[in-house]
């Protein structure tokens, strides 16, 4: 039974850290709370839909399944990427220079538009991913694990991997180490730090719509407002790690996720939603700085 | 000489073909983003428009007007308050006479959203501090009186400052630990112990009957005369808008406002000339919460019925732009903000669909155009992490 929860949570943890790196990223270089990064993961599991929809009609998916996912999972990273490139664009690069509260307040509007536009164009009821992946798993030391589920938790770790390894291996990931540093001094030694910001973003949304993809076909059923709150639990799962420490934002999702399942399970299910919160004061009281974070001093 | 200007016309000349060839690339772009959602008709329709719009707003750059639309300036309302108050105390008074009762209704509903802005424009606007759950506050009062009223049969001035002072306690109790943490942080605390309350709202079956919400609450009763029609009930909400607003110039024209403004403009400096600043942010939370509960008890003796879909995350924020839209940190714009966003959408019946969408785009463009918003902000206001 908590085996079982346990594998529940890390799957649903999995998710919540890879939205959780995208809100990291962002605040790490621009201090900036990314309210729409959870419209982001929205889109990318409506888009899902919409790419999976169509290559069953065209019979695609009919003929090769793998094929047809592999195909939806590609078009809905770019066009995910491209959202998130653009509503930096759009949205917050007029702001770069602004009092903090305009680029916050902007990216809400940006969340409240894309909820809204989501909801005219594909109504407000729920969407169904066409494909279902059925309960068939393995058993893992008693516990049921379908596939789907093995999927996601290898899927998020390898994407924590891979982004890790960007991050620390190559020169844009210590580009980007340096903007995350000091925009400026950045700046002076021949760092592109406009482009820095758009790979932030590009690889934010990107990884919040594999998320999208991966939960849509994991509840089947998708609406226009999950982004909110799922972007709410993301942005504490990354609070919880330390906001701009990426290892932090993959630990405080996995903990977020693994609460959550466990508290449905023992405490009550109905008050689901207010563990994320309610860690999250406690933690910020504890450890204000989250549990990698560092603290930093105010500065005069 | 004559070669050199004909050269120069040439470049000027592929220098537009280029700028035009590169917004027809981004409408491209932009437009391609529409496909999925929309179909290739729409994303037609989408390239076209944000070509125009691209085209416009270049025009618009050369001409200088944005920055004109930054500057224009509107003079401290203050200033005129000899004139202005009297004819709009006179006009406001006069107005149930003259409206329909629908439109008595919608502005019986801007006094109660003018009371919210006033009560986070202390928080936000004065003191600096990011609130994103003041609708939780907004729900206390509500759901207090709610309560109160219909389970132990408690009149409307019993419950008033029951309400008030459970929200302003509830303010006290949230800011004692919140206030520990800086900027960001606290807003997002502050989001989070709003869909706390909203979450116990919904769940809390016997108390609050989950969300079907509680019915059945009474106007008040003034010395033994209902108040239940509407036209008495505007009196009752203008009588308090104007006494929140007459204590809050005051209070902020004050040491303690002026403490809010300094933590505002630089907490340490502030605490360096002696101000406490824990103390006068906790005084912030209290007394803007105070509000939102008086709010609160208003909103549901008016509806005689809440439920917790009244309260969500999207109440917050339209409480939010609504001080952003007037000029964070302006009493009198707070006002304003509150009153055009309550009657915007009023009027704006017809695309009624449409009204999130348009404030979502409207939040950005004020934020691009005119963030000091329509009356403009107290000077030098800016948020510190």
């Amino acid at each position: 039974m908590l085996l079982q929860q346990l594998i529940n949570g890390l799957t649903l943890g999995g998710v919540y850290a890879i939205i959780a790196i995208g809100y990291t990223m962002v605040y790490g270089i621009l201090e900036l709370i990314n309210f729409a990064h959870g419209e982001i993961y929205m889109l990318g599991a409506y888009l899902a839909i919409i790419f999976l929809g169509l290559f069953t009609a065209m019979g695609l998916t009919a003929a090769s399944l793998p094929l047809a996912l592999i195909l939806t999972t590609i078009l809905t990273i770019i066009f995910c990427s491209a959202y998130g490139f653009t509503m930096e664009k759009v949205a917050y690069k007029p702001l770069r220079n602004a009092p903090r509260l305009s680029p916050l307040i902007s990216a809400i509007g940006v969340s409240i538009f894309l909820q809204n536009y989501v909801m005219l164009t594909q109504g407000a009821t729920d969407k169904v991913f066409p494909q279902r992946f059925g309960e068939a798993g393995f058993q893992f030391m008693n516990v049921n694990v379908t596939y789907l589920q093995a999927m996601i938790i290898l899927v998020s770790g390898l994407l924590m991997l891979f982004l890790h390894l960007f991050i620390h291996k190559t020169r844009m990931g210590k580009a980007m180490r340096a903007t995350a540093q000091d925009k400026t001094m950045a700046a002076l030694v021949g760092i592109n730090v406009d482009s820095i910001i758009s790979v932030t973003f590009i690889i934010g949304a990107g990884l919040a719509a594999v998320a999208g993809i991966m939960v849509a076909s994991y509840y089947g059923l998708v609406n226009y407002f999950i982004g909110y709150i799922a972007g709410i639990k993301a942005f504490t799962a990354a609070v919880l790690g330390g906001i701009g420490n990426i290892p932090g934002a993959m630990l405080g999702g996995i903990i977020l996720g693994l609460v959550e399942s466990t508290g449905a399970a023992y405490i009550s299910s109905e008050y689901k939603d207010a563990y994320a919160f309610i860690i999250l004061i406690v933690i910020l009281l504890i450890k204000p700085s989250g549990i990698l974070g560092k603290t930093t001093e105010e500065k005069v | 000489m004559r070669q050199s200007r004909r050269a120069e016309e040439q470049k000027s000349r592929n220098l537009n073909v280029r700028i035009l060839l590169r917004y027809c690339a981004t409408a491209l772009f932009a437009a391609l983003l529409f496909l999925p959602f929309k179909g290739l008709k729409a994303a037609g329709i989408m390239f076209i428009c944000i070509l125009t719009l691209l085209s416009v707003v270049s025009l618009l750059k050369k001409t200088k007007i944005i920055d004109a639309i930054k500057a224009i300036h509107i003079p401290e309302i203050g200033r005129f308050r000899t004139f202005f108050i009297p004819v709009l105390l006179i006009a406001s008074a006069a107005l149930p006479f003259i409206l329909k009762d629908y439109y008595i209704d919608v502005i019986i509903m801007s006094g109660i959203y003018i009371l919210l802005a006033l009560g986070l424009n202390i928080i936000v606007g004065f003191t600096g501090l990011l609130n994103l759950g003041f609708a939780a506050f907004y729900a206390i009062g509500a759901y207090t009186y709610a309560i109160l009223n219909t389970k132990i049969g408690l009149g409307f001035w019993a419950s008033l400052p029951i309400s008030a002072s459970f929200a302003a306690l509830a303010g006290l109790l949230l800011a004692i630990p919140a206030l520990r943490l800086r900027g960001d942080y606290l807003a997002i605390v502050t989001l989070g112990f709003g869909e706390i309350v909203r979450l116990v709202l919904n769940n809390w079956d016997s108390l609050t009957n989950g969300p079907n919400g509680i019915t059945g609450i009474s106007r008040p009763l003034l010395m033994g005369f209902s108040l239940a029609q509407l036209q008495y009930y505007y009196y009752l909400v203008f009588v308090i808008v104007i006494f929140a607003v007459v204590v809050i110039k005051r209070v902020e024209s004050s040491r303690i406002g002026r403490a809010w403004i300094a933590i505002k403009e630089n907490e340490i400096a502030a605490s360096s000339m002696g101000i406490n600043t824990t103390k006068y942010k906790l005084y912030a939370f209290t007394f803007g919460t105070f509000w939102a509960g008086i709010a609160g008890i208003l909103f549901s003796a008016k509806m005689q019925f809440v439920s917790p879909e009244s309260f969500t995350f999207m109440e917050s924020i339209l409480i939010l732009s609504m001080i952003i839209l007037g000029g964070i940190g302006n009493t009198y714009g707070a006002i304003i903000g509150a009153f055009i966003l309550v009657l915007l959408p009023e009027m704006l019946r017809e695309v009624q669909l449409y009204r999130m969408l348009i404030l979502g785009i409207g939040l950005v463009l004020l934020m691009i155009f005119r963030p000091q918003g329509i009356v403009g902000g107290v000077k030098g206001v800016h948020f510190r992490s």
